[in-house]
């Protein structure tokens, strides 16, 4: 697979007195699955708020297939070939399913039409119907989203992050709060969706993470302390340290 | 960034509930059907001076439901762009000499560019900051109202520029008479309605309704989230305009009152009690408080008190307002088998 990479330098961020994230290096997009662990607080939901453009750098550089990304503002992420989902299930929850995904396409092509018919503009309402058939909800896409269930909600946000055909998916803790059975769909949709870009997931199950990803990276205390292969980071010994001192286990990591 | 989404939505309208079936014919015929409505209108009212009103505060309230009820932002200072409108009717009428429909066009095009003045400055602040640049803003407006009487006649309002026909050439109506005003107000206010359905109903539409719904989520999905405020913040100040411009030709004066801050709340009452993000609930709130307005008013001075608690009444126990709660019945009505 080869899409645009995403080049990361020395990259930090601070909120005052408080270092959150300091001198990250590494090359991304690469892999089809790359995944970023760490304790909490380590960093990671900043790191991924600078790679998505919520967050500016105070230090360090972002280039995307060689072009700086450092004055692009945050909506141009998605156009640019970002594109992100959150912690929290963050959707349209009063627009319906095939709403939420359609308005989402919108965003390439007619954001500032103010006089076309918008359900009868040829392809959105069909593309929408696509993505919800790739992650499995074309039979919900009459129902508002915060109607769906916990883990189609999930599903949702990930076809609408979808509509901006990224080449590289952030994906912030895809099963949190999911059960088995959900995880297990979850994990196959990623298979699926790494066919044609690359996906870098911030996630807590270990056994997952370990199964699923390509390459893992650890942050710890703002640092990237380990960048290797599941088998690397298994051996690593500075990873071992710090989550067997923290909890005792990957299990609860 | 999560406090201060949560400040938006503490503000944001209770928007209808949404179900395919109250999106039928109901929603597909909206523009024709609230004409039809408004059509015979003055026949129920006691008066046509009344009905009249409805429509302009109607439409008023309508601009400001693009903006609070749409795009989820709580603005209190509209009153700015339906003065603006009223007066520079009046001037350019008055003072100048325009043709009527040339300074009604005027008068809105004044209201869009002072929209994108205050917009432009307020855009960025959220929630109750929102609301309050945009009542400082506005009255801003009012002080240099008040200040410039030789133009605005101050605080005795703005006189003498009776418009008694209206219309191009031989097609002309005459406005005296009080039920060919209403429905040549009612064309005005038609075409406009017409207007806010298709632009509601354009891709348009519902980006503002995803800045409303989650406005993290519309930033991340690549939507320019000010620009489209922005956009959304002049086109109501566009509507409203209008509204202000049919006002000062309904009234052949326009009082100071219709910059001040009063003004305002009325917007943010009638579309609250008629129902916040439908289409046409801001006339059912219009004429629910106009006409509440009409009959308190004949018994005591203090019916302002009173609106007051009904508003405060319609917040509590019917967010919805009157017409989204009637839209709600009929979809759970029609939803049973």
């Amino acid at each position: 697979m080869t899409g645009p990479v995403l080049q990361v330098e020395n990259l930090g961020c601070r909120f005052g007195a408080f270092t959150a994230l300091e001198g990250i290096s590494a090359t991304l997009g690469r892999e089809r699955i790359t995944a970023v662990i760490g304790p909490n607080g380590a960093g990671k939901s900043t790191f991924f708020n600078l790679l998505s453009g919520a967050l500016k750098p105070t230090s360090g550089s972002l280039h995307l297939g060689g072009r700086d990304l450092a004055r692009v503002p945050q909506a141009r992420f998605a156009h640019l070939g970002i594109a992100r989902s959150y912690q929290i299930t963050t959707v349209f929850p009063r627009l319906t399913a095939h709403e939420n995904v359609r308005t989402a396409l919108q965003a390439r092509a007619n954001r500032y039409d103010f006089w076309s018919r918008r359900d009868r503009l040829a392809g959105l309402s069909d593309r929408a119907d696509a993505l919800l058939e790739s992650v499995g909800l074309v039979g919900r896409r009459s129902r508002p989203a915060a109607a769906l269930a916990h883990g189609e909600q999930r599903a949702l946000e990930i076809a609408i992050a979808l509509a901006a055909d990224p080449k590289l998916l952030l994906l912030d803790e895809p099963t949190a709060g999911m059960g088995p059975e959900e995880t297990k769909d979850m994990v196959a949709l990623l298979h699926r969706l790494s066919d044609a870009r690359a996906i870098l997931l911030v996630e807590h199950k270990m056994k997952m993470i370990l199964g699923l990803s390509e390459r893992i990276l650890v942050l710890h205390h703002g640092r990237l302390i380990a960048d290797g292969t599941p088998t690397d980071i298994q051996a690593d010994r500075e990873v071992r340290r710090v989550y067997l001192g923290q909890s005792g286990g990957y299990g609860h990591a | 960034m999560q406090p201060l989404d949560q400040t938006v939505l503490a503000t944001a309208p209770p928007a209808p509930r949404r179900s395919p079936l109250a999106e039928g014919a109901l929603s597909r015929w909206r523009a024709p059907l609230s004409i039809l409505a408004l059509l015979v209108l003055p026949f129920l009212l006691p008066s046509q001076a009344l009905a009249v009103n409805v429509l302009i505060y109607g439409l008023y309230a309508v601009g400001y439901n693009l903006l609070y009820g749409y795009t989820g932002l709580l603005s209190f200072g509209h009153a700015a762009f339906f003065g603006t409108g009223a007066y520079v009717t009046g001037i350019a009428i008055g003072t100048f000499g325009l043709h009527p429909l040339a300074a009604i066009g005027l008068a809105v095009a004044a209201a869009g560019v002072l929209a994108l003045a205050i917009g432009a400055v307020s855009i960025r602040s959220r929630g109750i900051y929102f609301a309050m640049v945009t009542l400082a803003l506005a009255q801003l407006v009012y002080y240099a109202a008040l200040q410039a009487s030789g133009w605005t006649g101050g605080e005795n309002g703005l006189r003498g520029f009776t418009v008694a026909r209206i219309g191009l050439g031989p097609v002309a109506f005459d406005i005296l008479n009080p039920l060919t005003k209403y429905f040549v107000v009612l064309a005005f206010v038609g075409a406009a309605m017409a207007m806010m359905s298709r632009i509601l109903a354009s891709p348009f539409g519902s980006v503002i309704e995803a800045i409303r719904e989650n406005e993290t989520r519309a930033r991340a999905c690549g939507f320019d989230v000010e620009r489209t405020k922005l956009l959304a913040f002049v086109l109501s100040g566009l509507f409203c305009g209008l509204a202000g411009a049919l006002f000062a030709i309904h009234l052949s004066i326009v009082p100071l009152d219709s910059l001040a801050y009063n003004t305002s709340g009325m917007a943010v009452v009638m579309t609250l009690v008629g129902g916040a993000g439908t289409f046409f609930g801001p006339f059912v709130g219009a004429l629910a408080v106009l006409v509440l307005e009409d009959a308190l008013s004949l018994w005591t001075p203090h019916w302002q008190l009173a609106l007051g608690t009904v508003f405060i009444l319609f917040v509590l126990f019917l967010p919805r307002g009157l017409w989204g709660t009637a839209l709600a019945r009929l979809a759970t009505m029609r939803g049973r088998p």
